[in-house]
């Protein structure tokens, strides 16, 4: 009996607490992301933004959540039940379970496998299928049309998304996203691979679904694309899961290129701060650009989404992992 | 020359940044916000919100039953009924808008000969029921006893360009 | 190692489970739904070899992007269910004989199958550096060096398909006005752009 405690429940009751401990801060940032998503946007339309409920508006999160709650779930009678009702869950769940590979600080990381950020991009190129199955159970034309279109872009997007992480793994020489920090100790990769970051971020934009590239719910056409039949609980499942997405793509631009924990330099007043907070500040100033790109710039037409996908940043990439290649080949730097 | 100059800008996104740095900048400004029931924004006084039936000064209902709000109304909102009263003036006996069709266009109040039906200042007149909006004279007369002195001043306000 | 275990047999039921929906599924997209079922617990089986690489490859591979097209296809499609099934029962011999000759054909396959002698030992002793070097690594390393050709060569195929899919539906049409974004970027003010005085009442 002991051992069976010891062997097998205790670890289960860990591994649950460390979920927990993942989970409810992440759920807690989700929700105060929408905040800031509406404050900043406001902020940058020279309006106040929401500053009501509770002061500055801060509990306007908890009166939406509880709005939705409360709201009745219509599931339309030409939809597929099952699938309809999976969608939202599929894609909430996806930008939870990217979070199990995510060192928050050095050794602090819940599963510390050596293909992390095969992982994470594995995650990342699922969260396809929730749009795809919620426009087809949906049974309605705006739904299936953005979910084409989704298809379309976060498999165009994939590609290139999979051409940077090359370029720093070939820096790193691991997939372990623990290494892949420890080997920015005394340079970014932002820096260096200056061109690689942005490319990143601008696809990472594609694949979140984001302004510019939010084109499977663009509302002026597709008056919001593939979720326009979801309502109440589910909606919010969905709601919830793309700004889960955000973080979590936020967090893998912070790992590849801004530094993880690590602090900008490593000098007294610097490396005092913990790591966990250096994450979580560099994960917001990322998010901070999301919303900033949004309150700037327009949607893209979808011909010119494509174009930029293969005709720019695929032949970018492509070129820039060769040429990274070179110079490390070439100058012996090759990461043993 | 021109070449380089716009492939630089183009390499370096120099357009996307200088977009972005001006959003930024909005940030910082004064905000236009107003906060709507706590402050509200300056009305003219040729607003035309919720209807009123007027008064003399004297109590006496200004509305005569002439019918021509009722015959101008391009959505057909009102409906007037009239007879002659005991001291033998021609009164309404039913004066109702359908606030839920009307227009809000204001031809109404401009048709009107004695001023008796005017489109006040209000706007903040919502309700919880479709039938709530189905006015009757008495809501219309209430109206115009609670609005007189607002609407008193914008009729003499707008008068000389009458 | 019971949870191994039991995560072998899970893994592999589901699997099994997932591929017999997917023939016997009545919709083509749960079908394809089942498809990546049984493609997740491929998966699961490969991380319980200690294989997490493959195990990746095969989701962001096929799950992520050759599934996605899939259902993409298959979402699109138009079937009438009653008149798929109406000729079912004409399409049954031969279908039955086709399934038969390939049944035949594994079975001479596993009846001729031979192990070689020394596998037994192979197995026994695992690759002694697999506990050394990650499993992604030693992937890299066979695969650079003992079967580059090998690589190279299906790299080629691939590249050959991706190449003639393309030309197969390129066509250039005469007379289409397309757009030409660097000429778009390339316009100035100055140069599209002219301020003129008009008089009122004169026009241009």
């Amino acid at each position: 009996m002991a051992e069976l405690w010891t062997g097998y429940m205790l670890p289960t009751v860990i591994i649950v607490a460390q979920i927990i401990a993942i989970v409810v801060p992440l759920l807690f940032s989700v929700a105060y992301l929408t905040y800031a998503e509406r404050k900043v946007l406001a902020g940058m339309q020279l309006r106040k933004g929401p500053n009501v409920v509770g002061p500055f508006g801060l509990l306007q999160p908890m009166a939406d959540g509880i709005k939705l709650l409360f709201k009745e779930t219509v599931i339309p009678s030409g939809a597929n039940k099952v699938v309809f009702i999976a969608a939202p869950v599929v894609t909430f769940l996806l930008g939870l379970i990217g979070w199990a590979v995510i060192p928050f600080d050095d050794g602090m990381v819940l599963a510390d496998i050596n293909v992390g950020i095969l992982y994470l991009f594995a995650v990342s190129s699922l969260g396809v299928y929730g749009v795809i199955m919620a426009g087809w159970a949906s049974n309605s034309k705006y739904a299936f049309l953005g979910a084409l279109r989704s298809a379309a872009q976060m498999v165009s997007y994939e590609i290139s998304i999979g051409f940077v992480i090359v370029t720093v793994l070939l820096c790193v020489g691991s997939l372990n996203l623990t290494e892949i920090v420890r080997a920015q100790k005394d340079l970014w990769f932002a820096v260096p691979l200056l061109p690689m970051f942005v490319v990143f971020f601008v696809s990472g934009l594609a694949e979140t679904n984001r302004t510019p590239f939010d084109l499977p719910e663009a509302e002026a056409e597709l008056v919001a694309g593939f979720n326009v039949e979801y309502s109440s609980m589910p909606f919010a499942l969905f709601y919830l899961g793309e700004y889960a997405n955000m973080i979590l793509m936020s967090a893998m631009t912070t790992i590849l290129f801004l530094g993880g924990w690590l602090p900008p330099i490593d000098v007294a007043p610097f490396n005092w701060i913990p790591g966990p907070i250096w994450f979580a500040a560099k994960i917001a100033m990322v998010l901070f650009v999301f919303l900033w790109v949004r309150a700037t710039f327009p949607r893209y037409r979808y011909d010119q989404l494509m174009r930029l996908g293969w005709k720019v940043f695929l032949p970018l990439s492509l070129f820039w992992v060769f040429l990274t290649a070179g110079v490390l080949v070439a100058t012996g730097w090759v990461p043993k | 020359m021109a070449f380089l100059n716009h492939g630089v800008r183009t390499v370096f996104l120099v357009e996307l940044l200088k977009g972005m740095a001006l959003t930024f900048s909005y940030m910082f400004r004064r905000k236009v916000t107003l906060n709507y029931p706590h402050e509200k924004g300056p009305l003219s006084p040729r607003f035309r919100g919720e209807h009123v039936l007027r008064r003399y000064p004297n109590g006496e209902e200004r509305c005569i039953a002439c019918k021509l709000c009722e015959a101008i109304c391009p959505a057909q909102a009102i409906t007037i009924e009239a007879e002659p009263r005991a001291d033998g003036s021609r009164r309404t006996t039913r004066f109702d808008i359908d606030m839920t069709k009307c227009i809000y266009c204001g031809l109404c109040e401009e048709s009107c000969p004695v001023d008796a039906i005017v489109e006040g200042p209000n706007y903040e007149f919502a309700t919880e029921t479709r039938e709530e909006l189905l006015y009757n004279k008495e809501k219309l007369l209430a109206n115009g006893d609670r609005w007189e002195s607002a609407i008193a001043a914008d009729l003499a306000a707008d008068a000389p360009y009458r | 190692m019971i949870v191994q275990a039991l995560a072998f047999y899970m893994f592999a039921t589901v699997a099994i489970a997932a591929g017999v929906m997917v023939i016997s599924a009545r919709n083509p997209v749960h079908s394809v739904f089942f498809l990546i079922a049984a493609f997740f617990n491929a998966a699961g089986l490969f991380v319980l070899l200690g294989a997490e690489f493959l195990a990746m490859i095969l989701v962001i591979v096929y799950v992520g992007a050759v599934a996605v097209l899939f259902l993409f296809v298959v979402m699109m499609l138009d079937i009438n269910f009653v008149e798929l099934r109406q000729g079912f029962l004409q399409y049954l011999p031969i279908g039955g004989l086709i399934g038969v000759i390939l049944l035949v054909e594994l079975l001479f396959i596993f009846a001729s199958w031979t192990v070689a002698p020394d596998a037994g030992a192979v197995a026994a002793a695992p690759m002694s550096a697999l506990g050394e070097i990650s499993n992604t690594r030693m992937f890299g390393r066979l695969l650079y060096t003992k079967y580059i050709y090998y690589f190279q060569a299906a790299g080629l195929v691939l590249l050959v398909a991706m190449i003639g899919a393309i030309v197969l539906t390129l066509r250039t049409r005469k007379g289409v006005r397309r757009q030409k974004v660097p000429d778009q970027l390339r316009r100035t003010r100055a140069e599209s752009v002219e301020i003129k005085k008009v008089e009122t009442g004169k026009g241009i």
